[in-house]
């Protein structure tokens, strides 16, 4: 087991905190809409070959909210003020949903310094077909649940009964989607052309049975990103690091150290 | 004291039995079910009722909207107050109210009010409110910025409506390069504000402290008393003593030529309440952002089925016990709203006569008896009590046109 360290750093006048353990290079993880369980199955798998650093987005888990930020390209600057605050000069960045989307402005930003890029099941472009699920008009245990194929899975990570905290979260999680991705829904217009840019090498990865982002998304990535491929998981639903982290890990360890 | 007439104009032409099938009767109950022939005919009818209660002496027609449900026909509120600026000539026109937040630009909102208290001759009373949390959803405005949204929004249109354009509004949410409409209200300064609520603390105190009217929509006697209370802390805080004139009740009240047929009636005031035609899931009344955060850990637990609905889901036979529902024959709903005078001192007072599939010749009894053979006595009361409306009391529009202030807090400012 990796021995993880918590702590808080000061960026644009929020202490953002993050969970910090392994060793190797820099491995930015950010993470889904729903927000991060403390560590995962699939932060240990990385941490055995990496430094992992996994982030509270501001205004989810244990991050306070920003409230003057709009959309989802002031949280990717803020998340580019953390590297800087930890004097990382280059990191891959792994992005698990909507994290996905961020990772990608990220990347949009300064191409030079992303090592690899990881998409898993990324929000942030219009499918071509289909749409982002949209939670505003589910409970918050249905649309996490909805991110799962098997259901065991999402009982053995936030129980059958979820507890009220955690429902609490998914309403505060909840209204920062809403406070900075309302309109376009999860989306963005631009980020496809912007992403021309970035050459660095990427991976996508897709669950086969996501029900939250149609699989269609991935054809808009691999045709704007120039040296990407995609990768598609059996019978895996959108929370493919909760759901299959060891097939997940298995896919991202050796993208990462080639 | 200032009576008038509401409704819901619930559109009660479709198979209740769809809304029951499909589990819900809001926001995503497919308007497949919506028949525009019936449609056409309520409309008429409700028109027809508002006529006449004019007709039989209201003082006023209490107009309010809705989006994606059939419990309430109007999705503008303002279009029934134009039809009603030239269908009626004495009455108020009440807009509980136009909901600030859906407003992409308030400047339009603010020249279709002033288009209004112009062709009514200045029978605008403007309320304002921050909109259903569905409403938000059906007409993709982010819940999130509500409350902000409804405070800037109202700003703007006061500024509008006071100061000689051109100027310039460089807000948070709304941006206007040239505010300067050709439309002003007739009311000077303006037109009277009313805001309606439920039982909000943040709405109770920002009326309060813009010195508006509050609308509490058919709470309970002992929630109406902690309104009050709030809103009276709130007006002494800020300078001002409170009175009926600042306090509004709307009550669902049904009378009939007997008692059976005004219970049988009544019992549609349940149709709204999705006893007779399914409910809206809970996220949908209460999208994330737009509830008070005090009440998130209550509201989470209740959205996911764990919990009792915060507000209560009483049966008919108990809200007709607590007086939440009156109905009967004028002479048996008289001491009920005696009490509720009494116990709450209103100055305002609206009265939902009508609900769901009641018929629209029971409609137009119910009015005649409401005004006829109901409103007079409460009038009378209302004289013995002192309950006057701010129409009698002469009361300031807003905060800002008091002459009254406790002079420490105007030294203060």
């Amino acid at each position: 087991m990796t021995a993880w360290a918590e702590r808080a750093i000061e960026i644009a006048g929020t202490k953002v905190h993050m969970t910090r353990g392994g060793k190797g290079p820099p491995v930015l993880v950010l993470h889904r809409d729903i927000g991060t369980p403390a560590t995962s199955a699939f932060h240990e798998e990385l941490a055995k070959s990496a430094d992992v650093i996994v982030p509270h987005h501001p205004g989810w888990g244990r991050s306070p909210r920003a409230d003057w930020m709009r959309s989802v390209r002031d949280l990717t600057v803020m998340h580019r003020g953390l590297l800087a605050e930890l004097n990382i000069q280059e990191a891959v960045l792994v992005g698990l949903g909507f994290g996905g989307w961020i990772a990608a402005e990220m990347a949009t930003m300064a191409p030079v310094d992303v090592a690899k890029l990881v998409l898993v099941g990324p929000m942030g472009v219009k499918p071509p077909q289909g749409d982002i699920f949209d939670q505003a008009i589910v409970s918050y245990i249905d649309y996490a649940r909805a991110g799962f194929h098997d259901q065991k899975a999402f009982d053995k990570i936030y129980d059958a009964e979820p507890s009220t905290d955690q429902l609490e979260a998914w309403d505060i999680a909840r209204e920062m989607c809403f406070r900075i991705a309302w309109k376009p829904y999860m989306y963005s217009q631009t980020l496809p052309h912007l992403l021309r840019n970035v050459k660095v090498p990427t991976l996508l990865v897709w669950g086969d049975k996501d029900r939250i982002v149609p699989q269609s998304a991935a054809d808009r990535y691999l045709a704007a990103l120039p040296n990407a491929k995609l990768e598609v998981i059996r019978d895996c639903g959108h929370c493919v690091d909760l759901e299959q982290p060891g097939r997940l890990a298995e896919l991202v360890t050796p993208f990462i150290a080639r | 004291m200032h009576l008038m007439y509401f409704t819901e104009q619930p559109m009660s032409a479709y198979d209740a039995s769809e809304g029951l099938k499909y589990g819900a009767t809001a926001l995503t109950f497919s308007n497949k079910h919506f028949d525009p022939v019936a449609g056409s005919r309520l409309y008429n009818e409700y028109l027809e009722q508002y006529v006449y209660a004019e007709e039989v002496g209201v003082d006023g027609i209490m107009l309010n909207e809705h989006h994606n449900a059939p419990f309430c026909m109007q999705a503008k509120a303002n279009i029934f107050a134009s039809v009603l600026a030239g269908a009626t000539k004495r009455v108020k026109i009440v807009m509980l109210g136009n909901p600030l937040p859906l407003a992409e630009n308030p400047i339009r909102l603010a020249e279709e009010l002033a288009m209004i208290d112009m062709i009514s001759k200045g029978r605008l009373v403007s309320g304002f409110v921050r909109g259903g949390g569905q409403e938000q959803l059906a007409t993709g405005v982010n819940p999130a910025y509500n409350r902000e949204r409804f405070e800037e929004a109202h700003d703007l249109i006061v500024k509008t409506w006071t100061v000689p354009g051109p100027f310039r509004w460089e807000g948070t949410h709304y941006q206007h390069r040239v505010v300067n409409p050709w439309a002003l209200p007739l009311q000077k300064p303006y037109p009277r504000v009313w805001i309606p609520g439920v039982i909000s603390k943040e709405t109770i105190i920002w009326a309060a402290k813009q010195r508006y009217p509050y609308i509490a929509l058919n709470t309970s006697i002992p929630q109406t008393k902690q309104i009050w209370k709030l809103y009276d802390e709130t007006a002494a805080a800020v300078g001002y003593k409170s009175g009926p004139e600042n306090r509004g009740y709307l009550a669902r009240i049904h009378v009939a030529e007997t008692e059976e047929k005004a219970i049988q009636n009544a019992k549609q005031f349940m149709w709204m309440q999705g006893e007779f035609t399914g409910l809206a899931h809970p996220v949908w009344a209460n999208p994330s952002g737009y509830f008070s955060p005090s009440g998130r850990r209550s509201f989470v637990e209740f959205a996911v089925g764990r919990a009792k609905n915060p507000r209560g889901n009483p049966t008919f036979e108990e809200q007709r016990a607590e007086g939440m529902i009156m109905c009967g024959t004028p002479e048996q709903v008289l001491p009920r709203i005696r009490h509720l005078l009494e116990e709450t001192r209103p100055g305002i007072m609206a009265v939902w006569g009508n609900d769901g599939n009641v018929s629209h010749r029971d409609s137009m009894t119910c009015i005649r008896l409401l005004a006829q053979e109901v409103f007079p006595q409460v009038r009378e009361w209302a004289k013995e009590l002192s309950l006057n409306s701010p129409f009698e009391a002469e009361a300031p529009v807003s905060i800002a046109y008091s002459k009254d202030l406790e002079q420490s807090t105007i030294a203060a400012e």
